[in-house]
């Protein structure tokens, strides 16, 4: 579900219509409450293998959010150590493969493959930016953590988070629309 | 000959890694401050904004600046009048950063072999150089080297005849492969001169320098302004989308090489820089 907030800020709550993803435009800044899942390269690495053999993954990925990281460990009492995103195209190989299985959305840093971003287009998906190393700012927005798959991989787990008004941006929409390609043609000057 | 005890090596890395982790250097905040009232992007003076806020918030929480607490890249500088005494200095060094990784809540992100990546889960081991200088003394500089831009660190063995516009122009082409990847802005490190690994090892070195501090030699130092300046022309901008805030230094290093050769190293660094020195 998206509903746009009084400050111009869009609310978004998994699970995800191709009509919610659909609204979504890059550039667009976003407050993301709900459930997320994080999972980085071993993680995918051991689901890829899952999809291409057509075996059930440990989480249902239809309508959901991926949040590309591997967070320090909490200190006791503390929900989570720092948790900022990692980079986006290290899971460019893995990506067109989820979204084919429903997955709405990918949280990361970093420009994406012509592949990936063609898949968003096809799957109606959609791929936001996180503040690369503003990990302790958004550890605040994550209020519960809990392990769910490949506990041995330490950071690298699949865990499900609960998150409060996490913010993010859209980098790549559904409609061909990529904010890296945006900013450089805004700000570029001439003579660099 | 002066003794120093290994213990003493292992306590002051454990230190090094959890400061180095929680408190970002007073250059870093300086140059945040002075990039907030440059930028001409309202989306980059937020990063920037937001940035300094996950700076203070690290250092009062104790909680490390970005989750990817980084390789450990230490050099060290040994006095040869230093007699190393209850275990060997490597062995001291890993000591160090293991207990400075477990005990700091620091993310252990080093796989034991590049083929079958099986996190050794203390972040051991670090890279560390070792250099012999004359003296009593042992100093560390300590580093805690992000992945996601050391990837987008590059090497390029340019001919004489490329001479410096060819040196400024692979600095410029590394800054712009590096990036949204690298986590803008970006402090770039470069080592030009001496061979393959003297000049990666260069581009390492030369991050240690106090931001905005430009090469003591004049000549080396208006290139890095040029650099720089060039750099915040290409619109990269604070984590990609967009401004004039790219890289807040580029940092180089020259060496003697041979008549045939004109290697450049370039390191590309994050925001998170994350560098602490200590001397014993
Ligand atoms: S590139 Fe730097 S700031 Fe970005 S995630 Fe890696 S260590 Fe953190």
């Amino acid at each position: 579900m998206i509903k746009a907030a009084a400050d111009g800020i869009k609310e978004v709550t998994p699970p995800l219509s191709d009509a919610d993803v659909a609204s979504l435009k890059a550039g667009d800044r976003v407050r993301i409450s709900g459930v997320l899942y994080t999972a980085r390269d071993a993680a995918h690495a051991r689901l890829f293998p899952l999809i291409e053999q057509g075996k059930p993954l440990p989480i249902e990925v239809r309508g959901q959010i991926i949040y590309y990281t591997g967070p320090s460990p909490a200190r006791p009492g503390a929900v989570v150590g720092s948790i900022g995103p990692t980079t986006g195209g290290r899971m460019d190989k893995f990506t067109p493969a989820l979204l084919e299985l429903g997955l709405k959305a990918t949280i990361g840093k970093g420009a994406r493959s012509q592949a990936v971003k063609d898949a968003l287009r096809r799957h109606t998906a959609v791929y936001f930016g996180a503040i690369g190393g503003a990990g302790a700012v958004l550890s605040q927005f994550v209020k519960a953590l809990e392990v769910v798959a490949y506990e041995d991989l330490g950071t690298e787990a699949i865990r499900r988070l609960e998150v409060e008004g996490f913010p993010a941006i859209v980098v790549n929409d559904c409609h061909g629309g990529d904010l890296y390609e945006d900013g450089v043609r805004a700000f570029a000057r001439e003579d660099a | 000959m002066r003794e120093v005890d290994a213990s003493a090596i292992v306590d002051a890395i454990k230190k090094l890694c959890m400061e180095a982790n929680y408190d970002l250097e007073p250059d870093m905040l300086r140059a945040f401050d002075r990039a907030l009232t440059t930028e001409r992007s309202a989306a980059g003076r937020q990063v920037l904004q937001t940035l300094k806020d996950n700076a203070r918030m690290a250092q009062t929480k104790r909680m490390p600046y970005c989750q990817d607490t980084g390789v450990v890249v230490c050099f060290v500088e040994l006095g040869q009048e230093v007699h190393l005494t209850g275990g060997g200095l490597d062995e001291a060094i890993n000591e160090g950063v293991r207990q400075g990784y477990t005990e700091g809540y620091l993310r252990a992100s080093i796989v034991r072999s590049p083929f079958d990546r099986v996190n050794t889960g203390d972040n051991t081991p670090a890279v560390i150089h070792v250099d012999v200088v004359p003296g009593a003394t042992l100093r560390f500089s300590l580093m805690a080297k992000g992945g996601g831009c050391e990837n987008r660190s590059k090497y390029k063995m340019l001919t004489p005849a490329d001479g410096l516009e060819g040196v400024k122009g692979w600095i410029l082409e590394c800054v712009r492969t590096a990036g949204p990847d690298a986590c803008p802005p970006l402090i770039v490190g470069v080592g030009v001169g001496g061979t393959f690994e003297k000049a990666a090892i260069l581009s390492k070195k030369a991050l240690f320098r106090e931001l905005g501090s430009p090469n003591p030699d004049p000549a080396i130092g208006a290139i890095e302004r040029e650099v720089l300046e060039r750099a915040n022309r290409l619109g990269i901008g604070p984590q990609g989308y967009g401004g004039d805030t790219t890289a807040f230094g580029v940092h180089i290093l020259a060496a003697p090489c041979h008549i045939t050769s004109l290697p450049v190293a370039v390191t590309i660094e994050c925001h998170a820089h994350r560098h602490k020195e200590v001397t014993l």
